[in-house]
This record gives C-alpha cells, structure tokens and sequence, in this order.
C-alpha cells in the first residue's frame, strides 16, 4: 500500500499534466508518452552526474519546451493537435535515446533526492507527498489568475476566447507547456525514486494519465477548481492502488496495460452507455415509440 | 467610426463551388448609429459581420475602425475594440465556467493576462452591478456555471460582456434568432438600453423586418452581397414592413424570396 501511494503520488504529478492538455485544452495530447521519458532522461544524466535536483529542473524545462513545440506544430504548422503529439512523441523517442546514450541507466549508485529523505522515517511518502501538494497548490493558483482562466476558457470555447481579445495559438502553447512541463517532471522524480531510468518507461503513460483523471472525476467530483486538482491527484494513487491489487490477485505486470485500457474504456463510455438516444438504458425499456 | 471601402469576399475561389459572397460593399457607420440590417438568405449579412470582426479576411478592399485600418489584423486582435454577441447562445460564453469567471475574461480585453488574481474584489463588485442592471438576476447566481443558464440569459450575458469594456464598434449576429419571443424581446430591450446609453456604433443582423424598424436608428437591406437600401431619419421613421417589401421589389425588379425573412 506504501509503495502505490509513494507511486501514486509522483504519477499524480503527470496526471495533472494530462489535466491539463486533456480538459483545459481539451486535447488529448500523445507528446506525454515522450515528454515523461525525457524528464526522466534528463534526471537521470544529471543524477549520474551528481546534481539531482538539477536534474528535475532541467527535466521540467525539457518538457516545457517539448509540449510548446507541440503546440507550434498545431497552431502555426496547421497540423491536427492528435497528430502534432504522435509525431512529436516519435521524433522525442530518439532525441531521449541521444539524451541517455542508451536504452537504460541504472542509477544504483548516483546520488538522487531520495537518498536524503531515507533517513528520516516515511521520508520518501513525505517528500512525494510534498511534492504533489506544492504542484496542486501551484496549479490552482494559476489557474485563478487572468492568464489562468484564459487558459481554462480556451478548451471550452475558442470563439467566446478571440471574442474577448485573447490569442488562442499563445494560450495552447502555454497550456501544452505546462502541461508537458509538470508530466516531465513526474519522469524526472520517477527516475530517482526507482533508480532506473528506461527508453520505453513512458508507453502507454497517456492512458494512464487519462484514466486517473477519470478515475479521480467520478470519485472525488470536479467542482470548484481546487476540488478538481485534488481528485485528479487521487486518481493517480486510487489508479494504483488498483493495479497494485491486481497484482496481488497474481496478474502478470505486462497485462496491466490491458487493464488500463480497459479502465479507460470503461469509464469514457458508462456516461454515454446510460443516456441519449440508443443508450442501453433506452434499450432496456424497449424501443421507444 | 468603421467604414468598410469596397470589400470583396469570394468563397471556394477557383472551384466548381465558387460563391462571391460579398462585393462592392461600401458602407459607413458613425459613432453611436445602430444599423439594423436585413436581407434574404445568403446575401452575405453574416459574411458581412465575420469579415469586420477577422473571423475571414476580406479579399479585396479596406476597413476601417476609428480611422485604423484593421483590415490586416487578426480576429483576436480586432476583439479588442469590436464586440460581438452570435446567433448561438452556445458561442458566446465558456459553459463549464462560472458567470463571474466569463465575465473577467471579456473584461481583460485589450489588458495583459499575466498572474494577477482572476477576478479582484473591485471587479466582483463590478460584475454584481453591471448584472442587476440586466435586471433577470444573474446578479444572484454569479458563482453559477454558464452551463446552466437559458438561452436568454446567456445571450444578455453575452451582451453585457461584449460591452463591459466599451467597444468602438457592436455587432450582433441575429443574437436574438435562436430564443423564444419572450426573451428575445428582453434581449431586443437589453440591448437597445445598452447600446443608446453608451453610444455604442452597432451593427444587428436581423430577419425579422419589424425588429429592423423597431431597432435602431438606420436600416440597411443587403442582396447578392451589397447594400441595395439604405434608410434612416423620418423616412425611416413613417416605413413599415409593406414599404420595405415594395422597396426591395423596385430596388431589384422581383420580389423578396426569404420564407423565413416574409413570415416572421
């Protein structure tokens, strides 16, 4: 339980990444598969190196820069924002490759911002813990401010945004920013935390940000703001929590995957499966006359 | 205040679906006349609208606001100084935001959007006055999302945040046509008020040839994208729907085809 709470919280951080790309833009964003593995490649050579924390800014920075460029594809290049995070997502594959020098580092031996906290006890869940909150608190600030709800207004309806004298293209490429920013730094401290750092670590880790921004959303509700942060957050742990209980129930790691998708697929489509025309709940009560 | 210098739009150009849109459009405006204008399906009312406002670019001619031509701007930049208020209730506010929230981002306008508190206490204040002047009790329900208003109240919040900061220039694109009579008579009222009492330069887009008398100061009647009635003052004035009809029909020597013009 230690461990998915510990996993869930350094997660969260990416959940609310994906938060953000996903609702606010409303842009289901692919660049964070990638951008999670550069925040972790750029911790983990600078870990070696024997600058840790270093290694977290500069992973967040990487990130940042890689959901701007995102969004530039997107907004000035005209290319549809799905495609502009695959292609994106392909093109940082080998640019992490460079970064590490190869597939997988082993940070065994280098310092990390956890080998500080193992000497107080629970030192690891307070530090991710403390972590997680700053980036909450930090997040619902900005999105209170001008800049912030500008951002949040631009997912919901770009017309009313340009009606009111905002830029849209400037708020997706600060929006896909952030958003990419706060997913890296969640690799750069998963990196640290794990002591390995792999090419691949970052598949599928769209879905599962999605899938704890769901999870959380329908647990924990999504009003006000700050609520909605907070459930997002929760998500992350409760997501892990579950797969951590289906390990135990003695399901291979490799089909966790499966089970993530599933729980994505499962809770994008209950709120369609139970209303509008076609529903099952329509199709339970017989055809309609 | 905006005088549009010949503007041509061509849609599909170059295609077997090529439609002029609009040509030869002259037209000017002075500070505080509300132009209502009407004319059949297609005649380019709302091309009219989406050409000044940059949603298209015009083609060919120029447009000016205040003297500045802004035919060049993009549409976020001519926001700053052009409100607008759409036919879809929908259009015109963020739904999954609060009333409040809608309202300080339509207030930023022209302003840099930078890490300041979204809605100061000075602004909700602000807001809280500008929304009983409404008088539909928004006033009340200002931490309410715009989701869960009717279309009337979302059209007047529309209005009211399309003006908050003073334009220089209001359009409104049939932004009553979408509503029941009822409150598209409130709306119709809210923003006769609104306009006169700031002495905003409006543009309304209308088919209802009645409302176009009722409304305004001048009335234009757009066909095959230009202006082929211009009416104001006492002329204006003694008009009804009948004379608008017969001046159509003399105008372009056949007589008006618009169900929906005709029947409302």
């Amino acid at each position: 339980m230690k461990t998915a709470y510990e996993l869930g919280a350094i997660y969260a951080v990416m959940a609310l990444g994906v938060f953000i790309s996903y609702r606010t833009l409303d842009t289901p964003d692919l660049t964070v598969d990638s951008s999670f593995t550069l925040g972790a490649a750029c911790s983990a050579v600078f870990a070696l190196a024997g600058h840790p924390v270093i290694g977290l800014l500069v992973g967040f920075l990487a990130g940042g820069a890689a959901g701007a460029i995102t969004a530039l594809l997107n907004t000035k290049l005209k290319i549809a924002a799905l495609l502009s995070g695959i292609l994106m997502m392909l093109g940082l594959y080998s640019i992490n490759l460079r970064i590490m020098g190869q597939p997988n580092i082993s940070l065994a031996r280098a310092a990390n911002i956890f080998s500080i906290a193992d000497k107080i006890p629970n030192g690891k869940i307070i530090l991710s813990t403390g972590l997680l909150i700053i980036v909450v608190v930090a997040l619902w600030l900005f999105l209170n401010t001008k800049l912030g709800l500008a951002l949040r207004a631009t997912g919901d309806n770009e017309h009313m945004v340009r009606a009111s004298g905002v830029d849209t293209d400037t708020m997706k490429l600060i929006g896909m920013a952030v958003a990419n920013a706060l997913v890296a730094l969640s690799g750069s401290v998963m990196a640290q935390q794990q002591k390995f750092t792999d090419l691949n670590m970052g598949v599928g880790m769209v879905v599962i940000g999605l899938a704890s921004v769901i999870i959380g959303e329908v647990i924990f509700g999504t009003r006000p703001i700050l609520r909605r942060l907070i459930a997002v957050a929760l998500g992350s742990v409760v997501y892990r929590a579950v797969i951590g209980a289906a390990m135990q129930l003695g399901l291979p790691a490799s089909d966790m995957k499966l089970i993530t998708a599933v729980i994505v697929i499962v809770a994008l489509a209950l709120p369609n499966l139970f209303s509008g025309a076609g529903s099952l709940k329509k199709l339970s009560k017989g055809p309609v006359k | 205040m905006l005088e549009l210098e010949n503007i041509k739009k061509v849609f599909f150009p170059g295609t077997i679906n090529e439609r002029i849109a609009l040509q030869n459009l002259n037209l000017t405006v002075s500070e505080g006349e509300f132009v209502t204008v009407i004319g059949e399906n297609g005649a380019g009312k709302s091309t009219m609208l989406n050409v000044i406002s940059g949603v298209h670019p015009a083609d060919g001619g120029r447009i000016l606001l205040d003297g500045e031509d802004i035919s060049r701007q993009k549409e976020y930049k001519r926001s700053r100084h052009i409100g607008r208020v759409f036919q879809d209730p929908l259009k015109g506010t963020a739904f999954d935001m609060t009333i409040e929230e809608n309202l300080s981002i339509a207030l930023g306008k022209g302003a840099a959007r930078g890490l300041t508190p979204g809605i100061p206490r000075a602004a909700r204040e602000m807001f809280r006055e500008r929304l009983s002047l409404l008088g539909i009790g928004l006033e009340q329900r200002m931490k309410h999302k715009v989701g869960l208003l009717s279309g009337g109240q979302r059209q007047a919040l529309t209005l009211l945040m399309a003006t908050i900061v003073r334009p220089k220039l209001l359009l409104l694109d049939e932004h009553t046509a979408a509503l029941d009579p009822g409150a598209a008579d409130t709306v119709n009222e809210l923003t006769t008020k609104i306009v006169t009492e700031n002495n905003i330069a409006t543009l309304m887009v209308t088919h209802n040839m009645s409302s176009a008398l009722a409304y305004g100061t001048r009335t234009i009647m757009m066909s095959e994208g230009t202006i082929v009635l211009d009416v104001s003052g006492a002329e204006r004035g003694a008009m009804t729907v009948a004379d608008l009809i017969a001046k159509f029909a003399e105008k372009k020597g056949r007589a008006l085809d618009d169900d929906k013009l005709l029947l409302s």
